[in-house]
């Protein structure tokens, strides 16, 4: 094998990490930022660095907002969020164009083109477009730490702030790069200048044609910026605009045959530049996941110029999806193995939802679902949410659901919602329903951790972003405040309890909210019961245990079976098994429940 | 000239961390090198794929059909899936471990069988060895995506055993390089 001088300084680093590195030498002193794949590794790796004060908000929104104000303080900041998060926070991101920063503000945001972990796959440069706020693309980690540092300068030197997009291709790829010290910025103070930050009618008006010649002195900086450039290429008969990952797929079809210009800020994006390189080269081709964004800004510039013509809108790229769309030659692959099954994400074994979707089949409830882990409860066997919108809207929409149908859905529709996603933005569906009162029954999956992005804390669990002891938000205090009069607690374990919760609840004559509470059964706190075991004899073959969707639990030779190395021994299944066939091993008492009270940590 | 390297298997099985290590083992010898992974939803227990990519310059960070080199499976239906991204003729090294996916497990299909012969129809090198086996031997099951990295090694001429290890070192948890140690050893000489 060749070695290659010079690589050997270098650090393997994941794009997020090699984000959050270039926010500590940038100097950022204040990170706030709610977690969502593919964006939450910046967060996470950036509090590993004391020098940044780093937090976990309860929304975007907030993150934003908490940005914002360090900014207006006079210390660089943070917030960081994935594509539909930016939604959330689309309030504060269109007026902060207005006001400017003072130090330096960058927002991440990270889309998922392909879905691999979101409900959509919108393009989140429209944001740049309709807020007036410039963007750049890293296409890989070195960039992602380069253009950070960058990002504050052009933040600070413009005095907006910098949106900073991701997309799971660079988020979730580690690459080569070269790390420097941490430089602090110019000191800032914060000024009174209420013209410039109380954004009224009378303020805001004179502030928008700012923004105007802002975004014409961008246009400006377009054209000479170094994060854009250009790579030559041997054969001028067809040239590419693209950023990002495209731009990786391009280089590994075509090396360096074709020119390439390179986007790295990608809003604005510099007229004549691409006029002087669409000149040069007979055929010009934007390579761009998902919306055509530069390709309609391009054809607008009266240049003639391909794109979603060949390539799809729909997903991600990739290499071999280029060769196809330009009729180059496929390589020859080993024959694909036909028939075999899929292989969905399931609930881990042990989790504490599968105990109550188990109860609301039962019951026969329509559950309308939120986003997280849960979400999977509409996966069969399970089969049990029926609809998943985004963060916080089961709350919200069983208000409306029940309102419409009143009396014939009432007493069987809940709504399932995860701690996190109900601090996030489940409390104000459910001030609505204690103001306009529905008499709707809201399930509160509490696992006591942000689970679906890897175990992020908030403010329900007690413990900040760095583990340390933090606020604790009383889930119980938090609904009677609001007025709802029944509040219950049940551990999801226990399966008869939790039938006479639901259905207590579904009966009652008023709204009402059951907390489902055991922490999730991957948290390192969690302590496991020993893997059950099968009683061959004992088993009649009744698939009983079969129907929470365990992946533990499987069918061998006939009989039910147990995979010892999966197995938490959580007793789910013992409760459904008739003939003592799931056996925890001798000398272990079986699963204790817990009382409802007291159901809180193992 | 940039070798592929697709580690496979089921979420939860620790194919981040085989890619991490073979990602850093492969840096210290002085290449460029992609290393792509999937977090999120499809780590709880669905099929997942990491790709290693090095050489003198990398663009793409992902992997495409027919053109790994290796396919390294903590699972023999994974193996199976990933299949037609092999260059023909390319190497397979598979746990011989089966794991139900759900609908096996809830009887809407069966698990294949026969799949290492199939897969060895198809002309591909197909390795397979009993990792978690070998794992528990070393003395965790939680090792099987060392041994199989350890398999894996004896692959590579150029990269000595010690830097093996030495990159276990820098990927590994102090409390558990021993182990991990131990299990790649076994997977090396086995």
């Amino acid at each position: 094998m060749s070695r290659k001088a010079g690589y050997a300084m270098k650090e393997l680093m994941l794009g997020n990490k090699a984000f959050a590195r270039g926010l500590y030498e940038a100097g950022v002193s204040v990170a706030s930022s709610y977690p969502g794949t593919p964006s939450t590794e910046v967060t996470e790796e950036v509090a590993k660095f004391d020098e940044v004060y780093t937090e976990w908000a309860p929304n975007e929104k907030v993150a934003m907002e908490v940005a914002f104000g360090a900014s207006l303080a006079g210390k660089r900041s943070f917030c960081g969020m994935k594509h539909v998060g930016m939604n959330v926070a689309a309030d504060p991101l269109f007026t902060v164009a207005y006001t400017g920063v003072n130090a330096g503000m960058v927002i991440c945001v990270a889309d998922d083109a392909g879905m691999h972990s979101s409900q959509n796959e919108q393009d989140s440069r429209h944001y740049a477009v309709s807020a007036k706020i410039p963007m750049l693309e890293p296409s890989d980690s070195s960039e992602a730490l380069n253009f950070a540092k960058q990002a504050y300068e052009i933040s600070e030197k413009f005095d907006t702030p910098v949106i900073m997009k991701m997309c799971t291709r660079v988020a979730h790829s580690q690459s080569l790069v070269e790390t420097s010290e941490r430089v602090l910025p110019e000191v800032k103070t914060y000024e009174k200048d209420i013209a410039k930050y109380v954004m009224m009618p009378g303020n805001a008006i004179k502030r928008h044609p700012i923004v105007e010649k802002r975004m014409d002195d961008l246009r400006a900086f377009a054209e000479t910026t170094d994060l854009n450039r250009i790579d030559e290429g041997s054969d001028n008969a067809m040239g590419f605009i693209t950023s990002s990952t495209s731009y990786q797929y391009v280089k590994e079809v075509f090396g360096d045959k074709y020119p390439v210009l390179k986007l790295g800020l990608v809003h604005p994006i510099p007229a004549n530049k691409i006029k002087a390189f669409s000149e040069k080269v007979d055929k010009l081709v934007v390579v761009e996941e998902l919306d055509p964004v530069f390709e309609e800004q391009i054809k607008a510039m009266g240049i003639e110029v391909s794109g979603k013509d060949i390539l799809p809108i729909l997903g991600e790229f990739s290499q071999s999806l280029l060769t196809e769309k330009f009729g180059l030659e496929k390589k020859d692959t080993c024959s694909a193995l036909e028939g075999l099954p899929i292989r969905p994400p399931v609930m881990c074994a042990g989790c504490p939802h599968r105990g109550m979707f188990y109860t609301l089949k039962k019951n026969k409830c329509t559950v309308l679902g939120d986003i997280g882990c849960y979400t999977l409860g509409a996966v069969a066997p399970l089969s049990t949410i029926e609809m998943t919108l985004c963060m916080g809207a089961s709350v919200s929409s069983i208000h409306g659901f029940n309102k419409a149908l009143g009396s014939e859905s009432e007493g069987k529709t809940v709504a399932v919602i995860g701690d996190s996603t109900f601090m996030h933005s489940g409390m104000t569906g459910l001030a609505n329903i204690a103001y306009n009162q529905s008499n709707s029954t809201v399930v509160i999956l509490d696992n006591s951790i942000t689970g679906m992005t890897g175990h992020q804390q908030n403010p329900t669990t007690g413990f900040n972003i760095k583990g340390d002891p933090a606020g604790k938000i009383d889930l119980e205090a938090l609904c009677k405040a609001m007025g709802f009069n029944r509040v219950r607690v049940v551990d999801p374990y226990d399966l008869a309890e939790a039938d006479k919760v639901v259905k207590e609840e579904l009966a009652a004559n008023e709204p009402s909210v059951i907390i489902s509470r055991r922490p999730c059964a991957l948290l390192k706190y969690v302590k496991h019961k020993p893997s059950l075991h099968v009683d061959r004899d004992n088993c009649k073959s009744c698939r009983a245990c079969m129907q929470i969707g365990c992946p533990a639990i499987s069918f061998k030779e006939g009989k039910a079976w147990v995979d010892n190395t999966l197995c938490v021994g959580c007793g789910v299944c013992q409760q459904l098994c008739h003939f003592d066939a799931l056996l925890t091993p001798e000398n272990e008492p079986k699963t204790v429940l817990l009382p409802p009270d007291k159901a809180v940590i193992l | 000239m940039v070798t592929n390297v697709m580690v496979v298997g089921v979420g939860g099985q620790g194919s981040l961390l085989a890619s991490k290590l073979l990602g850093h083992v492969v840096m210290t010898k002085g290449y460029d090198v992609k290393v792509s992974e999937v977090h999120g939803m499809s780590q709880r227990g669905g099929s997942v794929v990491t790709y290693v990519r090095f050489g003198e310059k990398v663009y793409s960070p992902v992997i495409d059909k027919g053109e790994a080199d290796y396919i390294i499976s903590f699972e023999t239906l994974e193996a199976a899936r990933y299949l037609e991204f092999l260059k023909p003729g390319g190497r397979v090294i598979v746990n011989a471990q089966e794991i139900d996916p759900m609908p096996v497990i809830t009887g809407a299909a069966t698990y294949p069988e026969g799949l290492l012969d199939k897969m060895k129809e198809t002309g591909a090198q197909v390795d397979a060895m009993d990792a978690l086996d070998i794992a528990c031997e070393a003395g965790s099951p939680k090792a099987t995506n060392i041994v199989l990295m350890g398999r894996f090694s004896k692959y590579f001429d150029g990269i000595t055993e010690e830097e093996w290890m030495k990159s276990l070192e820098a990927c590994v948890p102090a409390k558990f390089l021993e182990l991990n140690k131990k299990a790649f050893q076994l997977g090396r000489d086995n």
